[in-house]
């Protein structure tokens, strides 16, 4: 298929989910809940003579993105299941591949609003300075969060159809996370430490890297997960 | 237009297409009848494209763009209006919503309310309107009259009527044999898998038909 038709259908597709979350709001709001609440957790948690803000901060973060997005992940299918819409979506005759890339877009702006409250949340409680390294820190964020997007994405079609798919996203995404996350938290920690940005150029390679073979991936797998 | 050439497939023990050959042309309307678990909506989906079988292999001329599907869950989003969900199927055919559909199927007046807000009946009618909405050639139903009262009921059969009428073909799965005779130009009988009547249906009424559709699943 054309890749202007390509785009085209997933958009559609994209624009339809974000309409649907935007008349719900179910998910968003809980999600956002469910930051703000880690957040505070963990504020009144951590012993602040322990361990420093600048090195506690980016695990933190990165731990509330996490579980944030694999909340976010479940939904994105499971919509489709309701008046078996994912047939209607197989049955239309577009590439499968755009139902999946509209998924994604959908995804990464569900997710990007999450971390939207949860970066000025982190900065507030946890005195970290983030204003002087915007730039670079959302670079990395962008990097990091379409990474495990892409392949949580894939999976929450894979998982759609079972019976567990709540407990079985996570149990088959977090272990794709660990290199993304690994390289996010510790670049983050360099960024916060206000290190210079020679120090992260190597990890946003690998996660530049990560993202483009999981969404090529991803792209040539989506089709048959989604066959019965 | 329709052909289905030896298909078969199972879920683990469960044989659901044993062997299904049969052709549909365009003007025909083969109506299903069977019991439940017999494997009519597995026969529709392998149709559609939405199953492999794991033998045998279905062609629909056209194509995916070709088919329209109408079944008992009305695939559409409940939080969007019935325009929104019209215009979002459309723009994955590529087409605009046709003017005169909403007016042909009465939801001129419910066009801006989101689905979750209709009765049965009319979200049935905006699932009709989203399975016809890129002129569809070939038509699949799976239990279409499920939740419909006997005015809704009755416009669908006329709907279909037309559609038959238009050169097109269908084939409609059910269990109710009252409903589905009265529109079918041929008849088959599904059991286990298995076709075990398939005939036009040469002027027998629902009576008859089953009368003989009791007979041959008993």
């Amino acid at each position: 298929m054309p890749l202007p038709d390509l785009l085209r259908h997933s958009w559609s597709v994209a624009a339809k989910d974000l309409l649907v979350e935007f008349r719900s709001r179910t998910a968003i709001l809980s999600v956002a809940v469910f930051v703000v609440l880690v957040l505070v957790v963990f504020n009144f948690g951590r012993d602040p003579t322990a361990v420093s803000n600048v090195d506690l901060a980016p695990s933190i973060l990165w731990v509330t993105f996490t579980f944030a997005a694999i909340l976010a992940l479940n939904r994105a299918f499971q919509l489709e299941l309701e008046n078996q819409a994912l047939d209607g979506l197989l049955l239309a005759p577009i590439d499968r591949s755009s139902i999946y890339v509209g998924k994604l877009v959908a995804n990464l702006v569900f997710v990007a609003t999450i971390e939207l409250i949860g970066v000025p949340l982190l900065a507030l409680f946890f005195n970290v300075r983030v204003l002087p390294y915007l730039g670079p820190l959302v670079a990395l964020i962008a990097l990091a969060t379409v990474g495990f997007v892409a392949v949580g994405t894939l999976f929450s079609a894979m998982t759609v159809r079972t019976r567990f798919a709540e407990l079985l996203l996570p149990v088959l995404l977090l272990p794709f996370m660990i290199p993304p996350l690994s390289w996010a938290v510790l670049a983050t920690g360099r960024l916060l430490a206000g290190r210079p940005l020679s120090e992260i150029v190597g990890w946003l390679n690998m996660l530049a890297v990560y993202d483009i073979v999981f969404v090529a991936l991803a792209l040539l797998l989506f089709p048959a997960t989604v066959n019965e | 237009m329709l052909r289905a050439e030896g298909l078969k497939h199972s879920f683990g023990a469960v044989r659901a297409l044993d062997d299904i050959s049969f052709t549909v042309q365009s003007g025909q309307t083969l109506a299903v009848f069977g019991p439940n678990g017999a494997g009519k909506t597995t026969l529709l989906k392998v149709l559609a494209g939405l199953i492999q079988p794991q033998r045998g292999r279905a062609q629909v001329d056209g194509g995916r763009r070709a088919i329209g599907w109408i079944g008992h869950q009305p695939q559409l989003y409940a939080q969007l209006t019935v325009r929104e969900n019209l215009r979002f199927w459309a723009s994955l055919y590529d087409v605009s919503v046709p003017a005169e559909l909403l007016s042909r199927l009465g939801l001129e007046e419910h066009a801006g309310r989101p689905v979750r807000a209709l009765s049965r009946g009319l979200v049935q009618r905006v699932a009709i309107a989203r399975a016809l909405l890129h002129d569809p050639t070939v038509l699949l139903l799976d239990e279409p009259f499920t939740g419909l009262d006997r005015v809704a009921a009755e416009a669908l059969s006329r709907l279909l009527a037309q559609h038959g009428a238009g050169g097109r073909a269908t084939v409609l799965v059910t269990h109710n044999v009252e409903e589905g005779t009265g529109l079918a130009t041929h008849v088959a009988f599904m059991r286990a898998g298995r076709f075990v009547h398939f005939a036009p249906r040469a002027g027998r009424g629902p009576q008859q038909v089953g009368e003989e559709y009791r007979n041959a699943i008993a």
